[in-house]
Parts: C-alpha cells; sequence; structure tokens
C-alpha cells in the first residue's frame, strides 16, 4: 500500500517531498486521496509565490507604433513572458495544494495556448487566471469561449459574419469539449457563424462582443435549431452527453495511461462527477486499475523539474536569476516551456521525451539543481529517501555506488530512469 | 503495452497526431545510423533508391502555392488573398508558382520537379489530426494501426535505420506492426565535459523486467553516450530550440517544426555518408493559416523552398543523390474562399510536390474546378494513395497492392525506370 500512495502523491501533484510521502503513508490511500483533492484551508505554501502584478501589456495604447517604440515594448513582452513562466514554476514549487497546482497545469495542456502567437504576456496571465479560479469545467469552459488569449490563438477576434472563421469552432468540438466522431462539418460551420463578432481589447485584458460583426441568424447544431451565440454554443456542447465521458478520457490520459485506454466503466463513473474536475478525479484515483498504472508513466519535463526542486528544496525564486533562464531554456530544449505548448493538441505524452537529446539536457539541467545545494555526504539510499524512490534497480544502484561527490550523485538520482517515470 | 496496440487505442481515441505517438519508436541513435553505412558494399555506388517525405503540418493551402492565375473564379473567391497574373511564376497559361518558390520554378525549367494537381481522398476530413492519420497510414475509409511505410518495413523484413523520422515525433507513417522506423533527434548532441561516460554508458543498461518506459529511458543514455563520439567529428546542424520564437506566427501549431534546413542537413550527411536508409521522413510546420494568411504563409513557402533548393544542390553533389527523390505534401488544402479574416479555413484537396534526379518533370493529374466545388471545396481529381503507390513501386520498387488497402491505380509516370 505504501507504493500506492507514493504513485498517488506523484501523479496528483508534481512529486512529494519525503516528508509529505511520510505523512501521507501514515494517514493511509483514502485520507491522502481527499486531503490532497480536497485540501482544507488555504494554501499557506502558495503565498510565498502571489500571481505577478504585470501592468498594462506594452503595446496597449500604441496605435501605430515607431520601429523604437515597437522595439521597447517586444523587450518588455520578451521580460515579462519569463517573469511570468518563472513565477509559475515558483508557485507550482512552492504549492502546498499540489492537486490545485497539478490541474491548472492539465488545463494548460488542454486548451492549449501558446505564447509565440498571442505575445500578450498579459492575455497569457489572464487565462492563466481564468483557469485557476474557475469553480468547475462548465464555468471554464464558458471562460474559454470567450477568453482573449485563446480567441487570439484561433484567430476568434477576426471573425465576423460575412465569412466566419472555423478555428475555433473547430476545436471547441474536436479538441476541447467532444472529440473527433462526434460531430458534422455542418456543426463546425455553423459554430463559427455562432462565435462572430468578438474583438480583442488588449488594455482591458478582455474580450469584447460587437453586434455588428455577429451573425445574429438562426443556426443549427447538433440538430439543436436557434440564435445561437458563444456561450450558447459552449451550453450545447457542455450538455452534450459525449462531454463528461470525453473529458474523462483526457483526465485519464493524463493521470494514468497515455498508453491503454480508460476502461469504460471507470469513464462512466468518472463521467457521473461532471462538470467537478476534482470529483471526478477522486473516482479516478479510487479505481484499482489506476493504481495498476503504476511505472508507466514518463513524468514530463515541468513534471520531472518541480518535482526534483520541492524535493531539494530549491525555491526558483531564491535562485540566482542567471540560474533560472538557463533552467527555462534547459525546458524549452527537453520540449515543454511553460505557455509554449507545441500544438493546439496539447504537449506530446510517452517516449517523446525519452530521446537521447533529452537525455542529454536532462543532465545539465539536473546539475544545476545540484549545484543549488550544499548537500554534504549522502549515500545511494539517502537520495531515493530525499527523491521519492521506492528502489534503485541493480543498474543504477550499482552507478551510484561507485559515485563519491554528493552533487554528482543527485544529478544522477535526478537523471535515473526510475526517477523519470511514476 | 506494445506499440501495435498502443497506436490502435490512439487512433480509437482521437488523439493521434504524431506528437502522441512516440512512446513507441525505437531508438536508435545518429551514431548508430551512420556507423551502419559501414554495411554498404560501396559508397560510390549511390546505393539503393531513396524518397525523402516531406510533411507540411496545418493544411497547406494549395491555391495559394500552385495558382490557378488565369481563373477568374480565383481572384474572385478571395480578393485580399490573391495573386496577381504578374506575380506568380508561370508553369503554363493556367498556373503558376507562389513568388516564394523561385527555386521549384528553376527544378521546373529542369524538368526535375513534377505536380501532382488536385491530390486528395474520398469523403475528406477536415480535423488536421484525423486527416494526417488518413494520409500516413493511407486508410481513407477506417482507422489502422499501421503507417505505408511501417508496412513496407513489414514486408520487406528491413533493418532498423531503412526508415528514419527526423520530425521532432515520429510519425505515424513509420510505425508498421512488427518493425518501426527510428526517431533520431537533432538536438543537443554532445556529452556535458563534467560527466564520465563510462557512468552514464553503465546508466543506459536495460536491466531484465524493468518496465517498458524505464528502459526506454535507460536507452536513451545509452545513445546519448554513442552519439557524443561520433558527433565531435560531424558538423552540428541545428539551429536553436527558441528559434520558433522570431517566426511570424499567424498559424496555431498544429505540429512538425520549423527546422526543416537542420532536418534536411541530417538527410544530407546521412546520404553523404552512404547510409543504407531508404525512407526519411521530415517536417516544417505552421500552415494553419486561419487569419492574416499571406505574410505567414510567404515565410513559410520561402523556408520550404530555400531547404529544398540547398537540398537538392547538395545532392547533386554526391552519388548517393542521384537516386534520391523528394515528395512534399499536406493534410488538406484550404477552403477556396477566404474568410473574413484574410485567412482560409480547412479545406480539401492540394497538389503534391515530387522533385529530384529521377523525376520526370510536368503536371500530373486535374487541376479542380473552382466552378464545380463540393459545398464550397475542390473535389479532389487524384487519390493520394496514387502518388504513395507509385513511389512505393518507382522507388522503393515494391508492389504498392502489397501495401496499401484498395490500391487500384495504375503508376502515375512521374519517376522514369530506373
Amino acid at each position: 500500500m505504501s507504493d500506492d500512495v507514493a504513485l498517488l502523491l506523484r501523479r496528483a501533484g508534481f512529486g512529494p517531498t519525503a516528508a509529505e510521502l511520510a505523512a501521507a503513508r501514515k494517514a493511509g490511500y483514502t485520507a491522502t486521496v481527499s486531503t490532497t483533492l480536497f485540501p482544507p484551508g488555504p494554501d499557506i505554501g502558495a503565498s510565498r509565490a502571489p500571481i505577478p502584478q504585470l501592468g498594462r501589456d506594452p503595446f496597449a495604447g500604441l496605435t501605430n507604433p515607431s520601429e523604437a517604440q515597437r522595439a521597447t515594448a517586444d523587450e518588455r513582452r520578451r521580460a515579462q513572458a519569463e517573469q511570468l513562466s518563472r513565477w509559475w514554476l515558483d508557485r507550482m514549487t512552492v504549492a502546498d495544494h499540489q492537486a490545485a497546482e497539478k490541474l491548472v497545469f492539465f488545463w494548460h495542456g488542454h486548451w492549449a495556448t501558446s505564447i509565440t502567437k498571442v505575445k500578450s504576456p498579459q492575455l497569457i496571465l489572464a487565462q492563466h487566471r481564468t483557469m485557476r479560479q474557475a469553480g468547475d469545467i462548465g464555468a471554464l469552459a464558458h471562460g474559454m469561449v470567450v477568453d482573449p488569449a485563446l480567441v487570439h490563438w484561433l484567430d476568434g477576434q477576426l471573425n465576423a459574419k460575412d465569412a466566419p472563421n472555423e478555428n475555433l469552432a473547430r476545436e471547441l468540438f474536436e479538441l476541447f469539449l467532444l472529440g473527433i466522431g462526434q460531430y458534422g462539418e455542418t456543426d463546425v460551420k455553423e459554430a463559427g457563424r455562432t462565435l462572430t463578432g468578438w474583438w480583442i481589447d488588449l488594455g482591458g485584458e478582455r474580450t469584447v462582443f460587437d453586434p455588428r460583426r455577429h451573425d445574429p441568424g438562426t443556426k443549427t447544431v447538433l440538430g439543436v435549431t436557434g440564435r445561437l451565440d458563444a456561450h450558447g454554443l459552449v451550453e450545447l456542447l457542455l450538455r452534450h452527453s459525449a462531454c463528461p465521458r470525453f473529458i474523462a478520457s483526457r483526465l485519464w490520459f493524463r493521470y494514468a495511461s497515455s498508453a491503454d485506454p480508460i476502461p469504460a466503466e471507470v469513464q462512466e463513473r468518472m463521467a457521473a462527477q461532471f462538470p467537478d474536475p476534482r470529483a471526478m478525479l477522486r473516482v479516478l484515483f479510487a479505481e484499482d486499475v489506476f493504481r495498476a498504472t503504476a511505472g508507466t508513466m514518463v513524468k514530463q519535463p515541468v513534471e520531472w523539474l518541480v518535482g526534483a526542486m520541492r524535493q531539494l528544496g530549491v525555491q526558483p525564486a531564491d535562485a540566482p536569476a542567471e540560474t533560472m533562464t538557463q533552467i527555462l531554456d534547459g525546458l524549452a530544449g527537453l520540449g515543454q516551456r511553460p505557455f509554449t505548448p507545441p500544438s493546439v493538441g496539447g504537449w506530446p505524452s510517452g517516449a517523446a521525451w525519452l530521446t537521447s537529446a533529452a537525455a542529454n539536457v536532462r543532465l545539465t539541467l539536473a546539475a544545476k539543481l545540484a549545484r543549488l545545494l550544499d548537500p554534504g555526504r549522502m549515500s545511494p539510499e539517502d537520495v531515493a529517501y530525499l527523491l521519492g524512490i521506492d528502489r534503485w534497480t541493480d543498474r543504477t544502484y550499482a552507478v551510484l555506488r561507485e559515485v563519491t561527490n554528493t552533487r554528482l550523485l543527485l544529478t544522477l538520482g535526478l537523471v535515473s530512469p526510475e526517477y523519470l517515470v511514476t | 503495452m506494445d506499440p501495435v496496440t498502443r497506436r490502435r487505442f490512439l487512433l480509437a481515441s482521437g488523439v493521434a497526431g504524431g506528437a502522441a505517438l512516440a512512446a513507441g519508436a525505437a531508438g536508435l541513435s545518429l551514431a548508430e545510423l551512420l556507423r551502419s553505412a559501414d554495411r554498404e558494399p560501396s559508397p560510390t555506388s549511390g546505393g539503393p533508391d531513396k524518397v525523402v517525405l516531406v510533411t507540411l503540418y496545418g493544411g497547406n493551402d494549395g491555391l495559394n502555392t500552385v495558382i490557378p492565375y488565369a481563373d477568374p473564379g480565383y481572384a474572385a473567391a478571395r480578393p485580399e488573398l490573391a495573386y496577381q497574373p504578374e506575380e506568380v511564376l508561370r508553369l503554363d497559361d493556367a498556373l503558376g508558382l507562389n513568388p516564394m518558390l523561385p527555386g521549384l520554378r528553376r527544378m521546373w525549367d529542369d524538368k526535375r520537379l513534377a505536380i501532382v494537381l488536385g491530390v486528395g481522398y474520398p469523403r475528406p476530413d477536415r480535423s488536421h489530426f484525423r486527416s494526417m492519420d488518413i494520409w500516413q497510414t493511407a486508410s481513407p475509409a477506417e482507422p489502422v494501426t499501421t503507417g505505408w511505410v511501417g508496412r513496407w518495413l513489414d514486408g520487406t523484413n528491413a533493418p532498423l535505420e531503412a526508415a528514419v523520422s527526423f520530425e521532432p515525433v515520429l510519425p505515424p507513417m513509420l510505425v508498421g506492426r512488427s518493425r518501426i522506423g527510428a526517431c533520431v533527434s537533432y538536438r543537443g548532441l554532445s556529452l556535458p565535459s563534467w560527466v564520465d561516460a563510462d557512468l552514464v554508458t553503465a546508466l543506459g543498461r536495460a536491466e531484465p523486467g524493468e518496465p517498458e518506459m524505464q528502459r526506454h529511458a535507460a536507452a536513451s543514455y545509452g545513445d546519448l553516450v554513442t552519439m557524443a563520439h561520433v558527433l565531435q567529428e560531424t558538423e552540428h546542424p541545428g539551429t536553436t530550440p527558441d528559434a520558433t520564437l522570431d517566426a511570424p506566427a499567424a498559424a496555431t501549431g498544429t505540429g512538425g517544426g520549423n527546422e526543416l534546413t537542420a532536418q534536411l542537413a541530417l538527410v544530407t550527411r546521412c546520404i553523404e555518408a552512404g547510409v543504407p536508409t531508404q525512407v526519411y521522413s521530415v517536417s516544417l510546420g505552421g500552415f494553419d493559416t486561419h487569419a492574416e494568411e499571406l505574410s505567414g504563409h510567404e515565410f513559410l513557402l520561402k523556408q520550404l523552398d530555400d531547404a529544398l533548393t540547398n537540398f537538392v544542390a547538395a545532392m547533386a553533389r554526391t552519388p548517393g543523390g542521384q537516386n534520391v527523390t523528394v515528395v512534399v505534401y499536406s493534410e488538406f488544402g484550404r477552403r477556396v474562399r477566404a474568410n473574413a479574416s484574410d485567412g482560409t479555413d480547412h479545406g480539401t484537396a492540394g497538389p503534391v510536390f515530387v522533385l529530384g534526379p529521377r523525376v520526370v518533370g510536368g503536371l500530373y493529374g486535374e487541376q479542380p474546378s473552382l466552378l464545380d466545388l463540393d459545398d464550397g471545396d475542390l473535389k479532389a481529381s487524384t487519390d493520394f494513395r496514387a502518388v504513395f503507390g507509385t513511389v512505393l513501386a518507382s522507388v522503393l520498387q515494391a508492389d504498392p497492392a502489397r501495401y496499401i488497402e484498395g490500391y487500384g491505380g495504375s503508376l502515375l509516370p512521374f519517376i522514369s525506370p530506373s
């Protein structure tokens, strides 16, 4: 049972510290599921990493910027984007309510929106706040359909009635709420009409509805006819019977197994808890099949890095700025810089993270983390305890026994195959 | 879980974007790949025929790539996006190439560029992820668990290095039932100086009974060490991982990277070294141009043209290059009519480029009519399976019917008999 508790904490959050793991084992599996998903009281740890105040977008109010103004604003955006990434890593690391943080990270990969196109750190932060604060999946979907960053990412702000743009409409069906096979091309076209008329107020960090650009006519989506608008469309999708099952399958894919499909009964039980994502996860974590997925999931780079920082007791905000820049570059090299998903379909999974090039970047990153500590003398067993590893393979143990330098020992522990897979 | 089962699940669950698939990828390092060249009898003979498959992710706007400039319907359907007749690089009195494709235009003059017009499949699917899957598995009717190259690997009992992807992740195309093409990474390939290679090598040994993913993780360290040695002698062709931040980004990300030049440089290196790989897979992403399409699309086409031009020039200098054929395709074209965002939405048929020394230049198939549309979309005139079937028959000397379900077409004569 003790291994189950470790699995639960690794999957529900970013990686438990040795102290958290010891306490959870004492409390038992069932109690840990509850306190992890529904923690009592405010998040004391997270208060050390408050959401940054970025001020207005550097381009807000610049209607016709000169070359120099443009260069200055671009530079400020670059700096703010980095500030934002550093802050989020910091927040994930210090937060006590790990499941809440992990869920925000999940939604970021689900409504995958990249700052490389959106450009504005303010809009990206506004989206992040919406993901963090949404009460449930329904509220989140209603927030996202008019979220300025997502709307910009999928070209919704240019969507006008004379020839609707279908980008956002299609992905609402395919990737965000229903999944392939639940709709037709006409549904997508008609949905494009429902989403017309929004523009982005950069300074106000919001979308604004312009009735003159909206198509007010009757539309038919999924067999329902009416004067649908953006929120009407989302309501229709949320009420579709496929939506809860689709979200359940995506949670399974990220929390349980990216290789095996979700068993139908588990899917139904999870779907019954829709639209509360934490209740859906509570069902998942109680399943025997969840525990049977141990040893199959590759940690995504952010999960790996944040877990490591938690276990080593490194708070990004306290690390030298230069080191944090190198760490962010390293994450980019591994393929997962926060706020920069590679595709609207989100991040890859599984062995995609295990190329030899990634192995190299990981070695370098792990060494940078180990250099931030003054660890004293440690044995391979101490490293296993610190990193929450159940046991070393004979292979890794033989390697670690050869090493006397503690920082190198930690580095190799952090890159070990045992640590990369959960 | 074995790759086949995994793939079946991915297809069934609708998440089989190339990005999701890499879990089954076989680990083959560039070092091992280059070493396999030693098994070639004579690198000067040119070796077997090779194909380089270039995937354009996002749905390339075919109408603004091979432009029906003389058709009044073209300018009428997309007034803000249409090129003027005097701007295009003319192929004949009806069609011209996008002005950003001068390199391809020169290949056309040299009779080494074939353009297959109006390529698609019945009942087009407009999801990026599903449509790309259809092209890569060559199975439009129903999801299948293998790609067309993967089935060829199975059928020929091909060695691991027969098909190689330099894409960021392994594409479904290269997945067979018993064999999987190799996915070779091209970033960050030298071992840090402070780490003892022996330790990393030891960490890279799989342990009996180890879980599959843990074994993959271990293997990546073994590959890293082998590669570090070889690459000391190889020029590093990579670009920085942050390069995407500097490209104009009008398109939604839908897969592929922006390092086509770097990927083709690795193909060049392998062919120069006489590696016995017969199928290479590379890609360029960013073609999902729903808005403000013109500048973003031109930027991408210029990247494509530059990369292909450099590659063809490099191939001309090496004996192995005489047997290389390049095929460029995308998962669908865009809608004929522009939307109100100065972009185009997901459409259907588009052109496929085939180029190389063995290619018989010219136009193949029929340009779809702009008047006879299918609910606003072009009607495909050529089934993409005829293109891939011809590649199987004429480049890989294989029977297309054996690897492409329902293949019945005659070959397109765009490759001269060897």
